[in-house]
């Protein structure tokens, strides 16, 4: 059972708090990302989980057991790292097999295994070759096939794949889903890229400065973001936030701010009043926000980034705010100094107390 | 009127500036390379005189007619094999004791955490700025009260372990990886297990380089083998070389063949190690 348990774990190292009372149930054969910027300690949440930390306080439990005081190599974790942490002095396949050896697993076995391996992630010919010998991408093949040689109930990854060139990123992320899928095993991947982050995990659990802020489906945590810091960390281009209060604007709430104002749908205003929120902040994605000859947002366009399949729009607010606005490639390209109007659907609207930074949703 | 000589391009003057550059780099090279050998020629030179020959002016700096049968004399007269066994047990004793006894400190202080580390391993460096000289009664003291005087562990025991080694290696053991440390202890190595099947391979360079340290060191000891040992069962070939010179006072040319057998395992160590002695000298002076 690769089910993993963290139970308000706390991680400080001195003074620094590193995780602050993280509590995070992953499922047996869960693809979970943790996600954050730099520094968030979703990698010390990992070592904590592999045993390379211990836990100021609170519990780990991996399948039914609680693995505080449990050796790393006795949890039945594999753990693959950003650096791939092959040993150089031994070849492909002495470092594929060393999990096993250290386990004194019989030769016979350890080749088939070794075997397995290689054929899985397409290391045949390279078994004789040192890792000094081999390209980025298959080293971290080689790691890879080190990790399930042991058959761990729960592989935990530590950026494996940040070290690639962005093609071969793209191509060893769908093969990581693959060998999820084949494996149907538990894994637990540390990453700081949402695209990663995004196509790869069941759910996201997104962390900053040590705190878990959300955890979610993909999806849901992009569509409902719960809190400020979540909302404008995930998305590419991040979402367009603005901060004012509630106003009535001919009969309509809307939040209005230096820039200008959008309306909001009559739930989700009433909920940000009955909140008590003195100051509001609006968000809204680059895709929700379209030219409109009655848009309420007035701005100029200041840089247009064509993409191939699409384009980001780089506008001024009247008070000089940025906001991007996302636009297809199959409609005419603005010229860049272009007044425009700008209009949001109050359906795709976020709301956030801005003292709180919490989302605040229609009732 | 003379036609005017084309003017060099900017190409062929950049490369003439090159190879001078080179020829100059090269003549001081050979320069410093004809001070270095120099000495060990004319050591080979008189080894192969007849005394006379040596003592002649001008001197000679080639022998014509060599005389080979003063290395077999020197040999004989000299002992020199019983000498040379007592500097390669002494020498391998301190060699592999200092190399252990350096991988083990320095593993501690590049990968494990105790109380003072950092004080201890400044008081580590601390003990390369003491002269061997300063220590020499009180090491004599010890030696003798505990009964080593005249014995191969009188000779060894107060070079096994040095600041230098210690520092040399754990310089090596601090490029190792710490992810490598944290994928051993994953698969259930433990702090021995690594050191020995994943640090110490990866510092292999550093350490032989310290092998060739210790080596040289050992066997070129002059002062400390004459204070203590009196019986010529224990003396190294270096004190052996003083008693050549004194029984064959009248066979100058018998003394430098003496010096030449001496020296050969060291010339030999040099041919075989010199890439990882330079390798050791320079590591981590670039990042490579």
């Amino acid at each position: 059972m690769g089910r993993v348990v963290l139970d308000h774990v706390t991680k400080k190292f001195d003074e620094v708090v590193a995780v602050d009372d993280l509590s995070l149930e992953i499922e047996d054969r869960e693809f979970l990302v943790l996600l954050g910027p730099s520094g968030c300690g979703k990698s010390t949440a990992l070592r904590v989980i592999a045993g390379l930390e211990d836990p100021t306080s609170g519990t780990v439990t991996i399948g039914d057991r609680v693995v505080n005081d449990v050796e790393p190599k006795d949890r039945d974790i594999a753990m693959v790292f950003q650096s791939y942490a092959l040993y150089p002095h031994m070849s492909v396949r002495k470092n594929i097999e060393f999990p096993l050896r250290t386990r004194h697993v019989e030769p016979a076995d350890r080749q088939i295994a070794v075997n397995e391996a290689a054929v899985a992630l397409g290391l045949v010919g390279l078994l004789n070759r040192k890792p000094a010998q081999l390209s980025g991408g298959q080293r971290q093949r080689v790691a890879l096939a080190r990790a399930i040689v042991r058959r761990p109930a729960v592989f935990l990854m530590d950026e494996p794949l940040s070290n690639l060139d962005a093609q071969l990123r793209i191509q060893t992320r769908a093969e990581l889903i693959e060998l999820q899928r084949n494996l149907q095993t538990t894994v637990v991947y540390v990453t700081h890229d949402q695209v990663e982050a995004m196509t790869m995990g069941h759910r996201i659990a997104i962390m900053n400065d040590g705190v878990l802020q959300q955890v979610g489906p993909p999806q849901s945590v992009y569509e409902r973001p719960a809190n400020l810091f979540v909302a404008r960390f995930i998305g590419n281009p991040p979402m367009n936030t603005m901060e004012g209060r509630v106003v009535d604007r001919e009969g309509v709430r809307a939040v209005e701010f230096e820039g200008g104002c959008l309306p909001l749908d009559p739930a989700h205003a009433a909920a940000a009043e009955a909140s008590g929120a003195k100051s509001l902040v609006v968000g809204v994605r680059p895709e929700h926000l379209a030219f409109s000859d009655d848009g309420a947002l007035h701005a100029v366009i200041t840089v247009v980034e064509s993409l191939g399949h699409e384009r980001h729009l780089i506008c001024r607010l009247t008070d000089g705010q940025m906001i991007i606005v996302r636009q297809g490639s199959d409609v005419p390209r603005p010229a860049e100094g272009t007044a425009v109007r700008l209009a949001a659907d109050p359906m795709h609207l976020h709301v956030f107390d801005a003292v709180t930074e919490r989302r605040i949703d229609p009732r | 009127m003379a036609a005017e000589l084309p003017r060099p391009s900017s190409a062929g003057r950049t490369r003439a500036r090159h190879l001078t550059g080179l020829a100059a780099r090269y003549l001081l090279l050979t320069v410093l390379a004809i001070i270095v050998i120099f000495p060990l020629y004319i050591t080979i030179v008189n080894s192969l005189l007849t005394p006379g020959q040596i003592a002649a002016r001008p001197p000679k700096f080639f022998p014509l007619h060599p005389q080979w049968d003063t290395y077999s004399r020197a040999w004989d007269v000299g002992h020199m094999s019983r000498y040379l066994v007592n500097s390669a047990i002494v020498t391998a004793f301190i060699t592999v004791g200092q190399v252990v006894t350096a991988t083990l400190a320095a593993y501690a202080f590049a990968f494990l955490e105790f109380p003072f580390k950092r004080t201890l391993f400044v008081v580590f460096l601390a003990t390369l700025m003491v002269p061997f000289e300063v220590t020499i009664i009180t090491n004599l003291t010890t030696v003798t009260s505990l009964g080593w005087y005249d014995s191969y562990q009188g000779l060894a025991v107060p070079f096994l372990a040095t600041g230098f080694g210690a520092f040399l290696l754990r310089q090596a053991f601090l490029q190792v990886p710490r992810d490598l440390q944290d994928a051993a202890e994953l698969d259930g190595y433990g702090h021995w297990r690594f050191m020995l099947r994943v640090a110490v391979p990866l510092a292999r360079p550093a350490m032989a380089a310290l092998s060739v340290f210790a080596f040289l060191g050992a066997w070129n000891q002059y002062l400390w083998p004459l204070l203590v040992t009196k019986d010529d069962r224990y003396r190294t070939v270096q004190i052996g070389l003083k008693q050549l010179r004194a029984t064959s006072i009248d066979q100058v040319n018998v003394t430098f063949a003496g010096v030449m057998i001496a020296a050969l395992p060291l010339v030999i160590l040099l041919l075989f190690f010199q890439k990882q002695l330079v390798r050791g000298l320079t590591a981590g002076a670039v990042k490579g």
